[in-house]
């Protein structure tokens, strides 16, 4: 792989004009340590771009009930960094979906910020995202992240400033990931987010110019993905994916039914 | 030593900062600026010092302890006594300076988090005062504890929300309110109340609770003649502690003493006492000593007391203990309890159980004291609300 450019820039750069990227957000360990390497390969086959791997954290503050609950269940069934990169690096094996990391700045500072980054770069991560770092604490990471060929993804809200998208657009590498309402992640009611993102989508056209810019929090359906992500280079999916996991696992199949939860997510109903 | 922490960025040393989602990154600036205004406003001053005397009962008194002080037959021993505030504990010094900023700010919402329901009620008061809507966030096992100030709370118009998750007590509360205020951010006003919390938080928490060290200076000097050579308080997140100690730290010769909670003893799982156990790490917003697992995971932590359970401390005494500024030791919650009782009948005061804490350390100082040195602890709150644990650990 360049260096010049990354496994993320490159399915933006190979992307059909129309075709939206999808990226789903999946908690690393759950709803078992077992399935997650085997989820991740059947998001790619169901139409999964790029994957956002959680790292599970006790006290997650930006995240709502579902992902929280995930986390939870993750952890007592022993997750830890080193299991991650485990994962990881089974993917790898057979797949070059680009996988971003996602989590809180804590279990990154515990694990050591340098022999995280070398070890997530060795197992085949491309990005992080790290919500409880932004710009103004994004040193503490950002060297190693380099070093490591490393793309860090900060995150704009409906109430960051023009010149603090601007800023976010100049520090990002592999995309601008936008948070479509304020809020904590999970899926919402209805037309919720459809009716309160234009404006914002509008201001994130005009400020982010550098970056591929992909919108989350809230989505729950194919519909709502198109209708948010019309003015932008895709989506992402976390919440309503964990709890059609949730809902299916461990019946029979239950693989099969998020699979095709996914296919839906990315195609619509064919 | 000049001491200028924290830093324009928020840092005491290596420890603080803004560790926050980014939609609260615009609140937190908008804070902040309207916080430094309010130190340039006279108006705004005028209003908080005259609140903090004809409402909240400034200053407070500060009382020898006779019969402790012959107790111990060595260094003479003063209470700082913020119980005799309105509502009984020093937090309503930050929940009046906190709302107040809010009103000029134009928020019409309050929330706040609270782990004795000290905060708490401080909080509903000065909402009850001012007319603000409020919703207070409190852990589930800490409502079971604390009934009476859950009661309060609901009494002065609040709606108290019940925390089912994780250890169901301060920390959880916590990212609860976190959440709310990530939601309801444009409308919504936290009122952090403690020194924890992202950059501008601890630092306006502690220049909102320097009263109580600027109080205490005068009136030792008054007394005595001179400022003490040690100063003890109990340290939870810490807001009364460094309130307590801000105005003493360029004081070289004061020996300044925070008091964790121990819990079952800091070498078991059982235990609060996070900066003689914990390491640096990040929790709700600041960086900071933790409890905290090798995985970096938030451990619970145990005190006897709902208000110092908390697995995180204030960033700036962790920068006071690296510097050694202050120095931090545990006690256990029986040594805590046994101060409660021994206080109760010297003094006829009945402190909270934090407080306890603080004092319960005069058995490991004071011997070390001379008959001619001074002790003033901080009495962060009183009993009352604790009456339900104390007559359970008694029984």
């Amino acid at each position: 792989m360049s260096n010049n450019s990354s496994r993320i820039q490159s399915i933006f750069q190979s992307r059909e004009e129309d075709d939206k990227i999808m990226s789903l957000f999946l908690t690393a360990g759950y709803p078992d340590l077992d399935s997650t390497a085997d989820l991740i390969l059947g998001f790619e086959k169901n139409g999964a771009d790029l994957i956002e791997l959680g790292m599970p954290f006790s006290d997650p503050l930006a995240d709502g009930p579902t992902i929280q609950q995930a986390s939870n269940i993750a952890i007592e069934n022993g997750i830890t960094m080193k299991r991650i990169f485990d994962i990881v690096s089974e993917v790898r094996k057979s797949s070059q979906i680009p996988i971003i990391l996602m989590g809180y700045i804590n279990p990154v500072l515990r694990f050591g910020v340098a022999e995280f980054c070398k070890q997530a770069s060795e197992s085949g991560v491309d990005g992080l995202i790290i919500p409880d770092a932004p710009l103004e604490e994004s040193s503490l990471i950002s060297e190693e992240a380099d070093k490591n060929n490393l793309d860090i993804i900060y995150l704009v809200a409906p109430n960051s400033t023009d010149e603090r998208m601007k800023k976010v657009d100049q520090a990002s590498k592999g995309f601008v990931y936008c948070v479509s309402v304020t809020g904590v992640t999970g899926a919402r009611q209805g037309d919720e987010v459809a009716k309160s993102v234009s404006k914002f989508i509008d201001r994130v056209n005009a400020n982010v110019v550098n970056n591929p810019k992909l919108v989350g929090f809230g989505i729950k359906n194919h519909e709502d993905a198109q209708i948010i992500s019309k003015d932008l280079d895709g989506f992402i999916v976390g919440s309503a994916l964990i709890d059609t996991i949730k809902k299916n696992y461990p019946e029979n199949g239950w693989q099969e039914n998020v699979f095709q939860f996914v296919k839906e997510l990315k195609f619509g109903n064919i | 030593m000049k001491y200028t922490a924290p830093t324009k960025q928020g840092y005491f040393g290596k420890y603080g900062g803004k560790f926050v989602p980014e939609i609260l990154i615009p609140a937190l600036e908008e804070l902040e600026e309207a916080y430094l205004e309010t130190l340039e406003d006279p108006i705004f001053q005028k209003e908080y010092h005259d609140l903090l005397q004809e409402y909240v009962g400034r200053p407070t008194k500060l009382t020898f302890a006779n019969r402790l002080t012959e107790y111990y037959g060595k260094g003479k021993i003063y209470f700082k006594r913020e119980d005799l505030c309105h509502t009984g504990a020093h937090k309503i010094n930050n929940a009046i300076g906190q709302l107040l900023l809010a009103r000029k700010m134009g928020k019409t919402r309050i929330i706040a988090e609270t782990g004795a329901g000290q905060h708490g009620v401080a909080t509903a008061t000065a909402c009850a005062k001012f007319g603000f809507d409020c919703v207070i966030y409190m852990g589930a096992e800490d409502m079971e504890r604390q009934k009476l100030n859950v009661e309060r709370m609901r009494l002065l118009g609040a709606e108290v929300r019940s925390v089912d998750s994780g250890s169901k007590t301060l920390k959880d509360a916590t990212n609860e309110a976190i959440r709310d205020w990530v939601t309801n951010v444009e409308n919504t006003f936290y009122i952090i109340g403690s020194v924890v919390g992202p950059h501008p938080y601890p630092m306006m928490t502690r220049n909102f609770h320097r009263v109580i060290g600027e109080e205490t200076k005068s009136q030792i000097k008054e007394k005595e003649g001179k400022i003490p050579d040690y100063l003890i308080a109990c340290v939870g997140g810490g807001s009364n502690a460094i309130g307590f100690f801000y105005p003493f730290i360029e004081d070289e010769m004061v020996k300044m003493i925070g008091v964790e909670a121990a819990g079952l003893g800091a070498e078991t799982n059982q235990t609060a006492a996070t900066i003689t156990k914990g390491t640096p790490g990040v929790l709700h917003g600041s960086l900071s000593y933790l409890l905290q697992s090798d995985e970096g995971q938030i451990q619970l932590a145990h005190s006897v007391s709902a208000g110092l359970d908390y697995p995180g401390i204030g960033p700036e005494h962790a920068f006071l203990h690296d510097s050694k500024r202050v120095h931090y030791y545990g006690v256990t919650d029986q040594q805590a309890m046994d101060a409660v009782k021994l206080v109760s009948e010297k003094e006829g005061i009945i402190p909270a159980i934090e407080t306890a804490h603080a004092l319960a350390y005069l058995e490991n100082l004071m011997p070390m004291t001379q008959k001619d040195e001074i002790i003033v602890i901080n009495f962060s709150g009183r009993g009352d609300k604790d009456m339900k644990t104390i007559s359970e650990w008694f029984a």
